[in-house]
């Protein structure tokens, strides 16, 4: 059985830490959106928002090339961190019970998978 | 802002707000599909990189990137992730995005589930318990949770 390499993990943990810019970007869009399609292709925080995206598919690729898809794939919501701190951060969106509840269980998640690795 | 729960809304709403779960739903499945797509695709790019290569060498990047543009199921993979986008786009509308958490979680069962019957990889007890942890944390995200500041 092909095993997961510690560095396919640290693949996708950057693939989501970039990921979770991406969203930053993609709500400032949305905030600043005009109508039109002149002004969708002029809007410079989408643009930047979807090559953070893009840039972070690739990071997930190059993760997910080598190991195992159970391992790596639900590491990926390990990015919600990323997005309820800036979102606090950059949007106000306060911290709720729930939110650090749910961070809370992925988290325990994330690490009960890394415990059945082998 | 509290959206109006399904028993009280009007008919046209809850009309709205079940496509909005049934949308999402297919969502889920067409989103577990292309994972795989990907992880099929990925393994025919033969550069086995770690991140301090690419620290040193920015280059393999770009070459890395350019074979995943020419690779047929990467494409179709991301493509189908394209079509995800467009139609949770259309689901967000019918119903709020916090609502919708616990079928957007499910995408890890689906994932797991596919995983092991299309790529052959073995579920465990510690990997079974972690999945229904990240579904459950995932699924409370969106609860209307007390404010801490």
């Amino acid at each position: 059985m092909t095993a997961t390499p510690t560095s396919s993990i640290l693949f996708v943990l950057t693939s989501s830490f970039i990921g979770s810019f991406g969203a930053v970007f993609l709500k400032l869009g949305a905030e600043h959106m005009k109508g039109g399609l002149a002004g969708l292709i002029k809007n410079y925080w989408l643009a930047i928002g979807i090559t953070l995206y893009l840039l972070s598919s690739v990071f997930f690729v190059m993760g997910i090339a080598q190991g195992e898809v159970t391992i790596l794939y639900p590491m990926i919501s390990l990015g919600y961190i990323w997005t309820i701190l800036w979102a606090r951060l950059f949007f106000k969106e306060p911290f709720t019970s729930s939110k650090l509840g749910g961070l809370a269980m992925i988290i325990v998640g994330v690490a009960l998978i890394n415990l059945g690795k082998q | 802002m509290t959206a109006p729960t399904v028993l009280e809304a009007p008919a046209d709403t809850r009309a709205a707000a079940r496509r909005a779960v049934f949308i999402m739903l297919l969502c889920t499945i067409t989103g577990a599909l292309a994972q795989m797509l990907i992880k099929l695709g990925s393994t025919k790019i033969g550069a086995h990189l770690t991140l301090v290569d690419v620290a040193h060498h920015p280059s393999l990047f770009v070459r890395f990137a350019l074979q995943m543009i020419g690779n047929p199921k990467l494409f179709c993979g991301y493509a189908m992730y394209g079509l995800n986008t467009f139609l949770i786009s259309i689901a967000l509308k019918g119903r709020e995005l916090s609502r919708l958490y616990p079928i957007i979680a499910l995408t890890f069962v689906w994932v797991t589930i596919l995983s092991v019957f299309v790529l052959g990889e073995h579920l465990n007890f510690f990997r079974g318990i972690g999945v229904a942890f990240i579904v459950g944390g995932v699924s409370v995200l969106g609860l209307k949770g007390k404010s801490g500041k």
